[in-house]
């Protein structure tokens, strides 16, 4: 037990010196992760509301598809943005390999599933609660699907909170991706990699740590801004 | 509606903001290496010294010295400082690479449980492994293809143990780095093949030491080649270069002595020039 009191001690003590390197790595963690999060909402949210009010060919299909990628590994999305972005790659020539963008976009392909997913699922309920009001209005169903977005924002946040959960504690996609570059690419997940690489136990979960307070300080402040906002404009 | 598009633009704004990543135009070179290198804390050394004297910053990426070299292949490095000499000369020999040039060398050694199941204490290498094969003391390989496996496949072959019909559930091929792999042994009391610069950054050691080490059969080499431009055209060749040039230099030479941990010494220069 005295590993996790030491860790928990070593934790306080990181956080009280407010040691620069740990804060420039939580704060790129955070920029990575918000970034891919934001991508996938603007990506996914409209895909989700369309599976759920569209009717095509292939829906249900699709509705599967999405479904199951919310288990993608990110260790095989990593590696796929990897090949893609690599120099022998066929978008080589950006030279975006082992860069913070690099990590943005395997992050953003990683969590739009899930974000679509769960986006289809509270816009579904929506749909069969509202379809009679907004067909006598004439809406149209890329405009019910709008309407339903922006109806359902405050329960859309919770999408968007899964996907960011999703995006900050994944380590396999970013390691891949980002190289773990010290300065450069090195995140919360890929420095607690690293230090248990070393041995240092107490250190990397102390670093755990952090990156838990960190997460649920962001959903504390989601949580309060979303309350705040439905008395305001619900 | 106002409401609407002030929260549109809001999201708008804020993933602009985390978008730009701040990633000033900086000069950098990318070096493919091992993770013997940056886990023994070598390259945190190295890089503010090689940035003083040059204005050039080091991205290093660390991977085994197979997955290093594949790196480099891809054109994805352009200086890989690897250990595994026959493999960097089928690299240089497939034109991925200009020319391989010695940089240092530190040691493996054979860590093991102090407590000695297989009696291979302060034995030469070959016959420790021998003894170990023997007793079927657990061994831990690190299985990924790297410098250090490649080397301990060698040492086994130079031993006369034929792996494949020796290979039983005392060979635990973990398929990991340095780091991850001396965890495992860590836990299961059991021995393995690991160079010197890890062992000594490594913090969780449980109730391992030093089993076999000092013989010159387990010298390290380490090699700096500059990936080949004619292959890949946007290889940093001038600045890749002069970390080249700077580390085989005597500044360079002499800021691989000075790294020590605990007061020992980790990496010792031997660059031809």
């Amino acid at each position: 037990m005295t590993e996790f009191s030491d860790s928990f001690l070593t934790a306080w003590q990181l956080l009280a010196a407010s040691d620069a390197r740990l804060s420039a790595i939580v704060l790129l963690s955070l920029r990575v992760s918000l970034a891919a999060t934001v991508i996938a909402c603007v990506i996914g949210m409209p895909i989700g509301a369309l599976l759920a009010v569209g009717r095509f060919p292939g829906r249900r299909v699709l509705i599967v598809l999405f479904n199951g990628l919310m288990g993608l590994p990110p260790v095989v999305v990593g590696l796929l943005v990897y090949l893609l972005l690599s120099r022998a790659g066929p978008l080589g020539q950006f030279g975006l390999l082992f860069s913070p963008t690099a990590m943005v976009i395997a992050q953003a392909v990683l969590v739009t599933p899930i974000v679509a997913a769960l986006t289809r699922q509270v816009i579904a309920d929506e749909w069969s609660e509202y379809r009679e009001q907004l067909r006598s209005l004439g809406a149209s169903r890329a405009r019910a699907a709008a309407t339903l977005l922006w109806d359902g924002r405050f329960s859309l946040s919770t999408a968007a909170l899964a996907g960011f959960g999703r995006a900050i504690a994944e380590v396999g996609a970013v390691m891949i991706v980002g190289g773990n570059i010290d300065g450069v690419t090195r995140v919360m997940t890929t420095t607690i990699a690293l230090e248990t690489s070393k041995g240092d136990l107490p250190l990397a979960l102390a670093l755990g740590f952090i990156l838990i307070a960190v997460v649920l300080a962001i959903n504390a402040v989601a949580y309060a801004v979303r309350g705040w906002a439905e008395r305001r404009w619900g | 509606m106002i409401t609407r598009r002030l929260f549109c633009s809001a999201l708008a704004s804020l993933g602009l903001l985390a978008a730009t990543a701040s990633q000033a135009q900086e000069r950098f070179v990318t070096v493919s290496s091992t993770t013997s290198t940056e886990q023994s804390g070598l390259f945190s050394h190295l890089l503010p010294i090689f940035e003083k004297a040059s204005g050039i910053k080091l991205r290093v990426v660390a991977l085994g010295t197979g997955q290093a070299l594949d790196m480099a292949r891809r054109g994805d490095a352009d200086v890989v400082f690897v250990h595994d000499k026959a493999a960097e000369e089928k690299f240089i020999a497939e034109g991925y690479g200009v020319k391989r040039q010695e940089v240092m060398y530190n040691d493996f050694i054979v860590i093991g449980p102090k407590a000695d199941p297989a009696k291979a204490l302060g034995r030469d290498i070959l016959e420790g492994l021998r003894r170990i094969e023997a007793t079927k003391a657990p061994f831990v390989s690190r299985g990924d293809k790297s410098g250090t496996h490649a080397a301990e496949l060698r040492y086994w072959k130079a031993a006369g143990v034929d792996l494949d019909k020796a290979k039983g559930p005392w060979y635990r091929d973990t398929g990991s780095g340095m780091g991850p792999a001396l965890n495992t042994a860590a836990s299961m009391n059991a021995y393995i093949l690991a160079d010197r610069g890890t062992w000594l950054s490594f913090k969780n050691r449980g109730d391992l030491g030093i089993i076999v080490e000092g013989d010159t059969k387990l010298f390290n080499q380490y090699g700096v080649i500059l990936v080949n431009p004619a292959k890949h055209p946007h290889v940093k060749q001038a600045d890749g270069q002069k970390f080249i040039d700077w580390v085989v230099s005597d500044a360079g030479q002499k800021a691989i002595a000075d790294y020590k941990i605990g007061g020992e010494q980790l990496f010792f220069p031997n660059a031809k020039r």
